[in-house]
């Protein structure tokens, strides 16, 4: 009996994400009175697991497996579930961790609950909290069959340090051939991406126009924050498709959502209401995201913003 | 080139959310339903592949009598048929069994679904659906071509895209960007006429044990107002961020 976690690693360095999973797969340990083991693929140093409570880490180290295949990863995956004889299969939501979810989930026969927010609430029938109707309900599900996989709300568990004494074991799969192959993989470097981000900077219509970005950019630069943008703003083309957020773009669970010239229509909200804090700037008092937001500043972007990024720089080079 | 799209039936994005019988069963009342946006887009791009590369576009979806109108809306976007399994959706891994029956007895080589339904949220039909019939399988998909057997599709990823190379049969779970938001198709009167003759056949759904079930509902607790600063009081919301909100 385990619970076994997939710790997704870019490049041989883990994600956030990799630890959070790791940090509720510990948990999760805890309370069916079974160890955690953590599967990594390609990762250079994986002792940084034992901090969330890694008691066993599988360190798969294999050129074949340096670009993400979905289903060859998936079979990995099963292949160290039925090694270890997992009974809770624990992967993150990055665009990797929702693609992998399923598939592990009828490799191992599995019943699959995904989007999940809270630790069980018993384990005994097993039912989790998971996200549903675009973030307005919460659904108690119960996992009925022997093995459970589970993705893992992103942000929603945190990093819970546990330091463990645990030990590393290696581990060679045997790979399974794919009819999916990678030609290219087009990744804005240096930049914070909307997955990854504690904190997302986001722009709407009411900036009238792609050349003022500017101040958008320059804000998220001070927060190190990503940069986004409303439906509108992406299909009149002022911004990339890939910074769409809202329902049918990106998801955003950052710690702080931004909202700059954005009314807050249902749609957008459905996307980015997860997010635990929000904060709107918007001329219009009356504009819908005010009731949905934590914060609120009415005012024009133009002269808001600028003093915004002013204040937070003095706050910056004071708490340096 | 047979092509399924997989239509959820799924609340209006506007539409109240609400809990009956002890919060267990969505409330139905005064619900619009639409074709589940991601589906939108699924279907039109398959439009396409009837258009450009003379492809039989069939639609599918589990469910009730309730979704018929959901499909004859398919029907008129331009579908040549319809099939609905006759069963309560209760969970995706009981949706993609199901759909892995149709797949099978229609021969089909080309599968387009959303990448998740704006419902339940749970984006595993197709994946699952793929792992079951052994096809190959693109998520999230923004884009892609088919030529003779090859299939070119870009997926996104965190922080970029990735273009994969891949082959009939496939699942492809798309999303925005499959096409474009102005080439979204809407039912025309000629296509809403002839949608009531095209063929919607029910077929009845094979057995399989639930893997899940659905304990109960919850809304999220009710939010506080919001905190307005003043916009020439930008310092206090600094510090409301650093101090209370705890995010900077």
């Amino acid at each position: 009996m385990a619970v076994l976690v997939f710790a997704e690693s870019t490049e041989g360095k883990f994600k956030k994400t990799a630890f959070e999973v790791t940090s509720y797969g510990k948990k999760v340990a805890e309370q069916l009175g079974t160890n955690l083991v953590v599967l990594t693929i390609n990762a250079d140093d994986t002792s940084s697991l034992y901090t969330y409570g890694a008691e066993k880490v599988l360190k798969t180290s294999n050129p074949s497996l340096a670009i993400f295949n979905a289903k060859i990863y998936a079979d990995v995956i099963k292949q160290a579930a039925n090694k270890e004889n997992a009974q809770v299969v624990i992967i993150d939501s990055s665009s990797n961790g929702i693609y992998l979810a399923p598939i592990v989930a009828v490799n191992l026969n599995a019943g699959l609950a995904t989007n999940v927010v809270a630790l069980p609430s018993s384990t005994s029938p097993f039912v989790v909290k998971r996200k549903s109707f675009s973030n307005k309900a919460f659904n108690n599900s119960e996992i009925k069959t022997a093995v459970k996989v589970i993705g893992l709300a992103k942000n929603s568990f945190g990093l819970k340090e546990q330091v463990v004494s645990g030990s590393e074991e290696t581990f060679s799969p045997t790979l399974i051939n794919s009819g999916v192959t990678s030609t290219s993989i087009d990744k804005t470097t240096g930049k914070v991406t909307i997955a990854d981000a504690d904190i997302v900077v986001s722009g709407g219509r009411g900036l009238k126009g792609p050349e003022n970005w500017g101040m958008i950019e320059e804000l998220a630069e001070v927060l190190g924050a990503a940069t986004a943008c409303s439906k509108p703003v992406s299909d009149l083309g002022w911004r990339p498709h890939g910074e769409h957020v809202g329902q049918t773009g990106k998801p955003v669970t950052s710690n702080l959502y931004i909202a700059i010239g954005i009314s807050g229509a249902i749609q957008h909200l459905a996307g980015v209401n997860s997010s635990k804090v929000k904060l709107v700037i918007n001329t219009d008092p009356e504009a819908p995201f005010f009731k949905a937001a934590d914060y609120g500043v009415v005012g024009d972007a133009f002269e808001v913003v600028p003093k915004f990024i002013e204040k937070l720089k003095e706050f910056k080079a004071q708490n340096s | 080139m047979k092509v399924l799209v997989c239509i959820s039936h799924v609340p209006d994005t506007t539409s109240k959310i609400n809990f009956m019988d002890k919060d267990t069963k969505f409330d139905t009342n005064g619900v619009q339903y639409v074709i589940n946006p991601h589906d939108e887009y699924s279907l039109t791009r398959a439009m396409w592949l009837k258009e450009n590369q003379g492809a039989s576009v069939t639609v599918v979806n589990v469910g009730n009598t309730t979704t018929e109108p959901t499909l004859r809306k398919a029907l008129a976007i331009g579908a040549d048929d319809a099939i609905r399994v006759n069963a309560e959706p209760i969970d995706g891994f009981f949706v993609a069994k199901q759909l892995a029956e149709v797949v099978k007895n229609g021969n089909f080589d080309l599968i387009i679904a959303g990448r998740e339904s704006i419902d339940y949220n749970g984006g595993m039909v197709p994946g699952m659906l793929a792992t079951l019939l052994d096809y190959n399988f693109v998520n999230a998909c923004i884009g892609f071509e088919v030529a003779e057997n090859n299939i070119s599709a870009t997926r996104e990823i965190d922080g970029g895209k990735e273009v994969l190379a891949t082959s009939l049969p496939a699942v492809i779970a798309g999303q925005k960007g499959i096409v474009e938001e102005k080439d979204l198709r809407i039912p025309n009167m000629r296509g809403i006429m002839t949608a009531r003759t095209k063929p919607l056949s029910i077929v009845e759904p094979v057995a399989f044990d639930n893997t899940t079930a659905t304990i109960n509902f919850e809304k999220p607790e009710a939010k506080g107002a919001v905190k307005l600063v003043n916009a020439d009081n930008l310092a206090e919301l600094v510090n409301l961020l650093h101090t209370e909100a705890k995010v900077i």
